[in-house]
Order: C-alpha cells, then structure tokens, then sequence
C-alpha cells in the first residue's frame, strides 16, 4: 500500500510538471510536439527490454519482443520524424 | 547497488525528457528539446540493459532491429502531407506496447507469486488504455488514410453499447484482481476494451480529428504510466504523465479552437438547428465565380494578400503551388502573409507542417488572433480548401453547430477568392454565406489547378 502511495505521488507530481511546463505552445510547434512526445511515450520499452531478456516462458518472451519491435519503432521514429521536421523549420 | 545505480539513471533520463518536452514548446529551443528527449531514451535503455533478470540479449537485439528498422523507414520516408497517418499509428503503438508489457508483467508476477493489488489494479487500467489507445488509433489511422470513409459512422445505440463495454471490461478486471493466474482473462479485457476503442472513434468526423490525435496522444503517455504502476518503475510513471499531460493541453487548444468541449467533440453530433438557412436560400443568384485571369488583375492593384489554407490544400497538394503564387506576388512587391487556423487540417499543426514543407518561411504564418484585427488592411484573400473556419455564420448566428467557433475573419476583406471544387458544406454541414458575398468570388477548381491557373494568368499579363 505504501508504495502504491509513493508512486501515486509521482504521477501526480509529475503530471503537475507537465502542465507547468507546456505553457504557450506556438501553432508551428503542435506537430512536432506530437511527434515527438510519441517518441518519449515510447519509454515502455524499458519493461519490455526486461520481459524480452528474461526468457521466463516462451509466452512472455514473445510477448516482449513484439513490445520492444512497437516501443523501437515509436521512439526511433519518432525522434528522426520529429528532427526532419524541425530542421525544415529552421531552415528560414 | 546495481538497483540503486540504475534507478538513479533512470532519475537523469527524466530530467532530460523533462527539458526536451520543455524544450519543444518554444521555436528557438525545439531543435535541442528533440535530442535531449533522445539521450534521455538512450541514457534509460542503456541502463536497462544491466537489469539483473536479463539473461539473454538476443530476443532483445531481434526485438531492436526490427522496430528501429522499421521507425527509421517510416521517420526518413513519410512525406509532411502523411504527417497526421503517422503520428496516428504511433500513438496506436504506444499503446500496444504498453498492453503488452503489462500481460507479460502479470504471467511474470503470478508465476514468481509476487503479485499484489496495486500490480494488478494497474495491470487491468494498462490493459484497457492501451488497447483503446491502439484500436482507436488504428480507426484514426483509417480515416485519414482513405482506407474507410472520414464521415462520422453513428451506431444507433452506440452510447448503450459503449457503457455495456466499460461496464464488462471492469466486471472481467475484478476477475483479473481476484483469480490472477487465470491470465487469460487478462487478454478478455484486452479485446473488450479493443472493441470499445473502434466504437469510441468511429462516430468522429474527419474535421474532429485534430481533438482526437491529440487525446490519443495523452491516452498513449497514460498507458505508459499505467505500465509503470505495474511494473512500479518511476521513470515510465514521470514520462507516462509527462506526455499524457503534453497531449491534454493539446486537446485542450484544439477544443478550443472550436468553441466546442471535449465531451461535445466525443459524443455530440454536429446538427444544424431548425430554421438554419438551406444552401438555396443562402447561395440563388447571389454566387460570382471567376477565373485566373480576373484574379489575376485583382492582383494588380494589391498590396496586401492574405492566404488562408485549410484540410483542402492538404489533399490537393497545393502547398508547392500555394507558395509559388506567393513568391510571385512577393516579386511584384506584394506583401503575401498566411493565415492559419488552429483547427485547419487533420491533426494540430498540420498546415504549418505542409507549408514549411514548401519553404515558406514561418514568420509568414499568422496566428488567427493576431491577423483578424488587421484583416481590414487586406486587398484579397485567397480561401484553398477551408469552409467551416472561415464562415461568418459563427459569429452571427447563434443556434448554428459552429456558433461562437472563433473564424478567421476574411469576409472583411475588400475581396475574397474562394478556391473550391463546389458549394458543398464542410464538416459542419451548413451553408456559407461568405460564398454569397457581394466581395467574394468562388474559383470553383482543383486547389492546385487553380494556384497554376493564377501563376499562368499573371505571367501572361507581363
């Protein structure tokens, strides 16, 4: 119960962050923004690094491997879209 | 010891994707805000890598080689126009990836007995977002794509169904609670909430999409967070939140924009009230159409022009078109400005994208706020492929669907050139009556056709 607490405070905590943040959002930014928090949302891949080496069954070996391909896809993708797009920008 | 270093780690990788999603907010910093988000992923993986259950790394390289293969490809060859596609699939991915973590987390606990309330709690809540997120993102997906049609698809009954479906999915989420080595019921409340993720998007319209990619967005940082409280890992519980909430703010700008609440955009439909104006009687008699040429000798007296692109650019293609007429007039000494709104296009952002795609320099992209008060100093408007978000009908009528949606005024403009294939209604299904005005001219043309139409007019009267 006590953990659960604590990491209920962080999730709290750090939504406040976010908020924080994330003021003013100018429109030529919201894509990218997108994009690349898609890319941060790809943190999962932690876990599924973990699921994929554990080898504990073949189900969840399985399971973490696709989780890792999907989270890779997000993160890789989405930080060299969100680069390219970026650059395009800049180039004024 | 080991434990200790790695959460540590894991402390830095959060502070630098706090920086980076910071960093992304502002033009000048967004370049930097990227790559810190993108050492913070490495930092976090490398880390990751020296957990003491991993026994064996090449699932983990298979695993790696596959995904980044395929981001890479996506991220190099997506053109800007297929920006919304994408980023629709990725939030969709995003939540696969969580709801499997979390089933493989759940086989792991029961079968090591470590299994405990607040695991499995939040097993069940990674379970249902991250399957909503996936199968909702893929109906997104569609819709933009072309695979199904755009228009809202209205289930009679839907809103019973959906409450059937939450109603199941926790019924079969206190069965997970309660008897968690039958973990397939896991994966019932997987499907469940799958079917729950196609019913909550397909009722939504092409023009809502902006709204929807956005909390899709959130939903796909929420599933992330979820799977940290299963797996009782801060680092996905701080970056989960930090996008969740990144994605909320969106979804609220683009509410916004359109005068609408969140729960409107969701459940509601758009419906013209009784006694609106019918198409006749706003547009008999009352239409002008014109032609390249007699835009082009507007153009002649013209010092002030002011583009205001919407969905129909994008699907024309016209933005290389769009910015050649510009370059054109600006070699006459015509100041070309564009007026962008909020909510034009399919996801946020999304004219801003195509246009810097053209080389038009950002600067020239005017918020609505700031360019309306000024929309009297201006000698012709061009519309491409916008009706809803600039109809006047929003800030005169107020039993219209669009009522108080803030407009882009061009109707104040001295004249008006509206290109458009036809008098069809936008999104919102009402009439125009800035199509009727007495300075309004309807170019009704392909919208690259006719930017061609207009370079060529101009060339030939040099």
């Amino acid at each position: 119960m006590e953990a659960f607490v604590i990491a209920l405070t962080i999730f709290v905590l750090a939504i406040f962050v976010g908020f924080e943040i994330i003021t003013k959002v100018p429109p030529t930014l919201h894509t990218p923004l997108m994009s690349g928090s898609n890319a941060i949302s790809g943190i999962t891949i932690i876990g599924a690094l973990i699921s994929a080496g554990t080898k504990l069954t073949l189900l969840t070996t399985i399971l973490g491997v696709a989780a890792v391909a999907f989270a890779t896809i997000n993160v890789v993708g989405g930080f060299l879209v969100t680069h390219r797009m970026l650059k395009m920008f800049k180039r004024d | 010891m080991r434990e200790s270093i790695i959460n540590f780690a894991y402390l830095i990788s959060a502070i630098f994707f706090i920086f980076g999603i910071k960093g992304l907010t502002h033009p000048r910093t967004a370049v930097k805000g990227n790559l810190r988000g993108a050492i913070g992923m490495f930092i976090a993986i490398v880390v990751t890598l020296f957990n003491q259950h991993i026994i064996s790394y090449e699932m983990i390289i298979i695993g790696i080689v596959i995904g980044g293969t395929i981001g890479a490809i996506f991220a190099v060859r997506v053109q800007m126009t297929g920006m919304p596609e994408m980023v629709a699939l990725f939030n969709g991915f995003g939540g696969i990836a969580s709801l499997l973590v979390a089933g493989a987390a759940l086989i792991e606990a029961v079968s090591n007995n470590a299994s405990h309330l607040q695991m499995l709690v939040a097993t069940v809540a990674s379970g249902i977002i991250g399957s909503v997120t996936f199968w909702g993102s893929l109906v997104a997906w569609a819709k933009l794509q072309g695979v199904m049609t755009g228009n809202a698809i209205l289930l009679p009954g839907r809103h019973f169904i959906n409450i059937l479906l939450v109603a199941a999915a926790v019924v079969v989420g206190v069965m997970v609670v309660m008897n968690p080595s039958d973990f397939h019921y896991y994966w019932i409340i997987v499907a469940i909430a799958s079917v729950l993720g196609i019913m909550a998007v397909i009722p939504i319209g092409g023009a809502d999409m902006p709204v929807v990619i956005s909390l899709l967005n959130s939903y796909s940082g929420l599933a992330a967070a979820a799977t940290g409280f299963v797996l009782s890992n801060n680092s996905l519980i701080i970056t989960g939140s930090l996008v969740g909430a990144s994605g909320i703010i969106l979804t609220m700008i683009m509410c916004k924009a359109m005068n609408r609440s969140l729960a409107h955009v969701l459940f509601g439909v758009l419906e013209a009230a009784e006694g609106s104006a019918t198409a006749d009687e706003v547009y008999a008699g009352k239409v002008t159409s014109t032609s390249g040429e007699e835009i082009a000798m507007l153009f002649d007296g013209a010092q002030r022009v002011v583009i205001v692109p919407g969905y129909g650019m994008a699907v024309s293609q016209a933005q290389h078109a769009v910015r050649d007429l510009a370059n054109l007039l600006e070699s006459k000494d015509i100041n070309v400005e564009y007026a962008v709104h909020p909510v034009a296009g399919r996801m946020p952002g999304h004219m801003n994208v195509l246009l810097a795609e053209a080389n038009v320099p950002y600067e020239k992209l005017i918020e609505m706020d700031t360019i309306n008060p000024t929309m009297e100093q201006c000698d012709v408007a061009i519309v491409v492929g916008a009706n809803d978000v600039v109809n006047p009908v929003a800030r005169t009528d107020p039993n219209s669907p669009i009522a108080g949606m803030p407009i882009i005024d061009v109707d104040k403009a001295r004249t008006v050139v509206v290109v458009k294939r036809s008098l069809s209604p936008g999104f919102a299904g009402i009439p125009n009556p800035l199509f009727a005005a007495d300075n309004a001219l309807m170019f009704f043309n392909d919208g690259k056709q006719a930017f061609v139409d207009m370079i060529e007019a101009i060339k030939e009267n040099e």
